[in-house]
């Protein structure tokens, strides 16, 4: 209050008198089962963030192990077999129940309908059952791993997957299979949602761009996941009763499965990634209080990202047999979605240029996210040539870049978004020199674990290997002490946003002064989100707009 | 609140109950529902989608396998199916129009006969099924390429294949049960959702304007015939006009 040089944007109301409002989603029904039976979106949301936090430290305590027996290059803390099952786990938990669910489900969830004006998603029922959908998914992996586990990779790769192995590989496929339906219902219900139920007034380029990208998540989870599904279905129908389809002693073509699993699973990538540069868009925009530059393009790149999304799959094959034309043609394509991706951090870029810039938690996180998304970007750039390939693929290179993507981008995102949303979420404001310092643990703490694993698979190291030549050592561990402060990053948010439940700061409507609708109403929101239907007759991130309506209160009020 | 109700006949506002609190206006709601479904199908067409294309490419690589194997199909059995479920859309788009008329008996009669004629289908299927077992012709153990690797025994007249070649009319039938076991699991489906309806079309709920889940149903059922009327040429006729 002293000083007059105003670095933060925060704008708390007098905690002397300010009150949690009483009537919100939170409180408005009470017991176990008003939240197993609800149908509000908002509800749905934190039953999706609970599981999904639960699942990201099972897979992160996964990545734990994997990194401690990586310390040594002798295989002395568990057999091989042991450690195929740990990094499968690793992948199909941290992609399948965290990466794929973690944006949408939670913050997507929450925030679409509020942003675009709506009481609630098109389908609150099939919302719930994509929610319980994700619940058997998650306890089906469970059973996966408490009954022997299961060492094929997150990949299913046949005929590995259906011919030589002997652990629950049918359980992890239904598993995937029915987390898949709980993805599918979410982009179904998203899709029709932002067709059908926006505000009067709310066009399609006066919604925040993290409607946006979820709106383009949502047709890759509409239209890929059910080609993963009869993958997975074939795949169990294989190791079942031995249908021929992936087997080439009866003629089948284990390719063809590598075709039809990364037809969906590379846009999978996408779904992943989408909702993150939603989330970044909205973050950059409220802390350079400017506008997103080049909003269109902005929102459009998200489209053109997913729809080119469906046209590289190939270029996980580029070494398994596919024909030089193709591997050719894929390589192209490949390199066309980094249009997009480019267009994206440019414009964050330029929004940034001459805004008023404070440097908020959730900002740190969208700093970390450009700066590591763009070095995961540009090693895609490596892996998409053909000749570079060769060399780097399946080797720690390809860990390397798909964890800077994944973990630097998405998961940076993702934190970044809780943060900006925590105190619409909870009422409360999460502590913010402590969550300053996690934000900077994580980013030390990742570049740590991963930059040292560029080098070791350029000089060769293979990925999924236990063990490896003693003249590696040196960069694993220091890959090891970056995955210890990784952790403890990722610890951090856990314990204080928790502490912040009780005792964090009242945040009131709108402590970043931000322009979304959802900014616009209490928090918690009510459980219908608005008295009334708002009329929208203003641009996204209209920081004037804001400002009049703001002084036009005071005014009111005095 | 005035955005909630329809106006009936009579020029009344009426408030359906069956109006879901968080759309503004029931054309809101009814759209929403029918643009979900139409999603729905979509991915329904991504997830048959991986079949088909699995059956492409086979069919391009053993060419000569997948014509005399589909040779083996029981067309006229599969001409009576489409016959059968083209009269069962029929009905079922009947049902639609009884439904919007408020025609609550009609509605109700012209349900049971999509039933039926669904409940048909799969009747002439499982016979046809049967067929195979007896012939061999399931994928498994008791997979059988007699039949093709010396036709003559068994008085078919076409050329007899190599062994190996023989011996990938198994990926044919495999795929011919796993497309035409996936419509018939669409077909049961939709059979036990036909029975729910009749029940609620029975009590007089789509009686009264509100006619979206009949609608939506008319939209899956019609999807399910659809998949049907790609399977039996793909499957069936594809060889026919050959010479033997």
């Amino acid at each position: 209050m002293s000083t007059p040089i105003t670095h933060t944007i925060v704008n708390l109301p007098d905690q002397a008198t300010a009150q949690i409002p009483k009537r919100n989603y939170i409180n408005n029904e009470h017991g176990l089962l008003s939240w197993l039976l609800t149908g509000d979106h908002k509800r749905i949301a934190i039953l999706y963030l609970i599981s999904i936090t639960f699942f990201f430290f099972i897979g992160g305590a996964f990545a734990g192990l994997i990194r401690l027996e990586l310390l040594t290059p002798a295989p002395d803390l568990v057999s091989s077999d042991t450690y195929n099952k740990f990094f499968t786990m690793h992948g199909i938990i941290m992609i399948f129940l965290f990466l794929v669910p973690s944006v949408p489900a939670t913050l997507g969830n929450f925030l679409i309908p509020i942003m675009i004006g709506a009481k609630d998603l098109a389908f609150p029922k099939i919302n719930l059952l994509s929610w319980y959908l994700y619940v058997v998914g998650g306890i089906l992996t469970l059973a996966a791993l408490v009954l022997g586990g299961v060492d094929t990779g997150w990949t299913f790769t046949t005929p590995l997957s259906t011919h030589y192995l002997n652990t629950h590989v049918i359980t992890a496929a239904t598993a995937i299979f029915v987390a898949g339906f709980a993805s599918i219902f979410t982009g179904l219900n998203f899709i029709v949602t932002i067709h059908r139920m926006r505000a009067p007034g709310m066009t399609w380029f006066r919604m925040p761009l993290f409607v946006w990208s979820n709106y383009a998540a949502s047709i890759l989870m509409v239209l890929g996941t059910p080609v993963l599904a009869i993958t997975l279905v074939l795949v169990a129908l294989e190791r079942l009763i031995g249908i021929g389809v992936f087997d080439p002693t009866k003629g089948g073509d284990p390719l063809l499965f590598q075709h039809l699993f990364w037809f969906y699973s590379h846009p999978a990538v996408y779904i992943m990634i989408l909702p993150g540069m939603g989330v970044i868009s909205e973050v950059i925009s409220t802390f350079s209080r400017k506008r997103v530059f080049g909003y269109t393009a902005v929102a459009f790149s998200s489209v053109a990202i997913a729809l080119f999304g469906f046209f590289v799959w190939a270029h996980h094959m580029f070494i398994m047999g596919v024909s030089n034309y193709s591997a050719l043609v894929f390589s192209l394509l490949t390199m066309l979605v980094a249009v997009p991706s480019a267009i994206k951090i440019f414009n964050w870029a330029f929004t940034l240029q001459k805004g008023s810039i404070t440097f908020e938690t959730p900002m740190l996180y969208a700093f970390a996210f450009i700066g590591l998304f763009t070095i995961g970007g540009l090693t895609g750039i490596f892996l998409g040539s053909l000749g570079m390939d060769i060399h780097l693929t399946e080797t720690y290179f390809i860990v390397a870049h798909f964890h800077y993507v994944m973990v630097g981008g998405m998961l940076m995102a993702f934190l970044a978004g809780i943060h900006f949303w925590w105190p619409k979420m909870t009422g409360r404001m999460y502590p913010e020199s402590l969550s300053k310092l996690s934000a900077v643990t994580s980013f030390i703490g990742f570049n740590l674990t991963f930059m040292p694993q560029f080098i070791l698979g350029y000089l060769g190291m293979p990925r999924r290997y236990h063990a490896y030549p003693p003249e590696y050592q040196v960069l694993n561990v220091l890959s090891t002490a970056g995955a210890t402060v990784l952790g403890v990053g990722f610890m951090l948010p856990l314990l204080y946003l928790g502490w912040s439940l009780k005792y964090g700061a009242i945040a009131g409507n709108n402590p970043w002064q931000a322009t979304g609708l959802e900014w616009q109403i209490q928090s918690p929101p009510l459980t219908e989100n608005f008295t009334e239907i708002p009329i929208v007759d203003y641009e996204a991130y209209d920081y004037e707009w804001l400002e009049k309506k703001q002084r036009e209160e005071v005014t009111t009020v005095g | 609140m005035p955005h909630e109700s329809i106006i009936n006949e009579e020029g009344e506002h009426v408030v359906l109950p069956q109006h879901r609190h968080h759309f503004e206006t029931a054309e809101q709601q009814r759209e929403a529902g029918s643009f979900g479904m139409w999603l729905f199908l979509l991915t329904e067409i991504m997830f048959f989608g991986g079949l088909f294309f699995a059956y492409l490419l086979y069919r391009n690589w053993y060419y000569p396998a997948f014509a005399v194997a589909s040779n083996q199909l029981n067309v006229p059995e599969g001409a009576a199916n489409t016959a059968i479920l083209i009269t069962s859309g029929f009905f079922m788009a009947l049902g639609v129009w009884a439904a919007e008329v408020r025609k609550k008996k009609l509605l109700v009669v012209m349900l049971v006969f999509t039933t039926l004629f669904g409940i048909a289908f799969l009747g002439v299927k499982a016979d046809e099924y049967h067929e195979k077992y007896e012939k061999h012709h399931i994928p498994g153990a008791s997979f059988s390429t007699a039949m093709f690797t010396n036709p003559a025994a068994y008085g078919i007249n076409e050329q007899p294949l190599a062994p190996d070649m023989a011996q990938h009319t198994e990926i044919f039938f495999f795929l011919y049960f796993a497309m035409t076991g996936m419509h018939a699991f669409h077909m049961i489906i939709g059979i036990v959702l036909l029975f729910w309806l009749t029940w609620r079309a029975h009590r007089g709920e789509f009686s009264s304007g509100y006619v979206a889940p009949i609608e939506n149903f008319g939209l899956y059922w019609h999807f399910v015939d659809i998949v049907w009327l790609f399977l039996f040429p793909l499957l069936y006729l594809i060889n026919r006009h050959l010479p033997k």
